[in-house]
């Protein structure tokens, strides 16, 4: 029950998937609050990442994140292009040279990934931002591996936990971001980050779940 | 949408084969990653004065490379940050061992890629220094937001460090310049049409054809509030007394006066607005001693102005005086 580097790559494709299906939701919900480019960013790069496997060596888990994540700075642009750059720049460090990582591997990485983002952005919960789906899932990913609950058990657990911290965007007012000039105006409108994030660990459910059952 | 292009998504870098096509002389470009330096860079023994951000904003940046303000610019996509890449890039082409100077409107993307970049960079050798250009008083400075945009000021600051660079002062004196310039101006803007950027092709909002919005950004973010369209001293008094209370500036203050265009917006129409503003300040005892008209820092094809005062002293009024000779800037010398 693990997860190895073919996967990864299976879930970084299945993330890209996603992504597509999702640009046009991606793009209206960011224009009624930011301006609208996240859904073409976000598609733009992970376009160019997903390219990028093909030129990768194949095995070691922490080499194919990074070159994820530099793939995505490099193309995205905006603040979405920093965040998950970030997100799987220190989610590879954490798993450099792991040819196969178990759910307690698979998580620790998954929560360095998320520190870097709180970093970077210097967002806290509730700010209306794709931590709000992000920290959840990290938090069900510890439940799930405390209670012993199998890999694919757990990536459900967190994507429905994204999922919830996803919609519970709706009714907050952002204070990160550009969202944040609009104040009392952005509430009543789900977050784009975080939408983005329920569709990266959707796709780490749908994929490297999937394998595993 | 009606637009002079030929893909959305090849508008960036047709424009800029567009520019190296036409200013060979001045400035040399590279697309892949996307920036323009000083046909000369690096200027040995100078501070390199770097820039950056979302296309769709020109002249700035692209079109202040060039002696006496930029060294190098990093457009990215329309209204979108451009990436660490370009910009680590860029400030190794512009090191001329004197450090280099990233000048960077506050916008969350611009923040995060330009502190990636400034990381890059240093790890390459480079000294780096960044000043965050935030201006715009419409916006509420608080915990609770992304804090004030960087908007017309930002184009001033370009000038004075520029000139700053090339009286070779070291890079914590064009630094320290820089953010005493951000210290010491403040802007605020509005629109009478909305931009529509070419990946979407609708305008970034709705205004009515009698309406306007007060306290706009320069990527159709919304203002402080909308009104029905009204005379040009009008708009002047709402713009105005924000900037001249938030600062104060104050009866006996020599200032800058810019009256800037938002892309849609004709030139007469500006002076107009200049005779206004020039009014507004001398009526409070404010000496408008320099003064800029003109689309420099423009929202695409959006219709407006903004208006960016800058207290004066002695120093940054002579680097704002001193020669400058950038594709869309000059001043003879």
């Amino acid at each position: 029950m693990s997860i190895d580097d073919a996967a990864v790559r299976d879930w970084m494709r299945a993330f890209a998937s996603e992504v597509e299906a999702h640009r046009a939701e991606l793009i209206r919900q960011d224009s009624a609050i930011g301006d609208g480019d996240h859904g073409a960013n976000m598609d733009r790069g992970m376009k160019k990442a997903v390219q990028r496997l093909d030129g990768l060596g194949d095995g070691d888990i922490g080499a194919t994140l990074k070159a994820m994540g530099m793939a995505l700075v490099s193309s995205v642009g905006g603040a979405a292009g920093p965040l998950y750059g970030t997100f799987f720049m220190q989610m590879g460090a954490k798993a450099a040279g792991a040819g196969e990582l178990d759910l307690a591997g698979w998580t620790e990485a998954v929560e360095a990934g998320v520190q870097g983002v709180q970093a970077r952005g210097k967002a806290e919960p509730g700010d209306k931002t794709m931590l709000d789906a992000l920290l959840p899932a990290t938090d069900a990913l510890r439940q799930a591996a405390d209670d012993g609950a199998d890999l694919g058990e757990a990536l459900r657990r967190a994507a429905t936990a994204a999922q919830e911290g996803m919609e519970a965007t709706i009714p907050l007012v952002a204070r990160k971001g550009r969202a944040s000039y609009l104040g009392e105006r952005s509430a009543g409108h789900q977050d784009p980050g975080a939408t983005s994030s329920h569709l990266l660990l959707k796709a780490a459910a749908d994929a490297l779940g999937a394998q595993d059952s | 949408m009606k637009k002079l292009i030929n893909a959305a998504d090849e508008v960036v870098r047709d424009a800029l084969e567009g520019m190296a096509l036409a200013h060979s002389d001045r400035v040399r470009v590279n697309l892949d990653p996307a920036y323009i330096v000083r046909a000369d860079a690096p200027v040995q023994g100078k501070v390199g004065i770097v820039s950056g951000g979302g296309s769709g904003h020109e002249p700035m940046h692209g079109g202040f490379v060039g002696r006496g303000m930029l060294d190098a610019a990093c457009p990215g996509e329309i209204f979108t940050s451009p990436t660490p890449d370009q910009m680590a890039e860029a400030t190794k082409a512009v090191d001329g061992g004197a450090g280099v100077l990233h000048i960077v409107k506050n916008y969350t993307g611009d923040v995060m890629n330009f502190e990636m970049a400034s990381d890059l960079a240093r790890g390459e050798g480079s000294e780096v220094a960044s000043v965050v250009i935030n201006d715009d008083v419409a916006v509420e400075d608080s915990l609770y937001t992304a804090g004030r945009r960087g908007v017309g000021l930002t184009v001033i600051a370009e000038k004075i460090c520029g000139a700053a660079a090339e009286e070779r002062r070291s890079l914590d004196e064009v630094a320290d310049i820089c953010r005493r310039v951000n210290d010491q101006g403040r802007s605020m803007g509005m629109a009478l049409t909305a931009p529509t950027t070419p990946a979407s092709g609708q305008p970034s909002f709705e205004l009515g054809g009698d309406e306007i919005e007060i306290g706009i950004g320069i990527h159709g973010e919304p203002g402080r509030y909308r009104e029905a369209m009204r005379p040009a001293h009008d708009v002047v008094e709402r713009l105005t007394t924000p900037v001249v209370e938030d600062l104060p500036f104050e009866a006996g203050d020599n200032v800058l006066a810019f009256v800037n265009g938002m892309g849609g917006t004709p030139l007469v129409e500006l002076y107009v607005v200049y005779r206004d503003l020039h009014r507004f300040l001398e009526q409070r005892g404010i000496n408008v001693t320099r003064n800029l008209i003109g689309s420099y820092i423009t929202s695409l094809e959006m219709a407006g102005c903004s208006i960016t005062l800058l207290r004066l002293d002695d120093e940054l009024t002579r680097l704002w005086d001193a020669p400058a000779d950038t594709i869309a800037y000059r001043v003879c010398g």
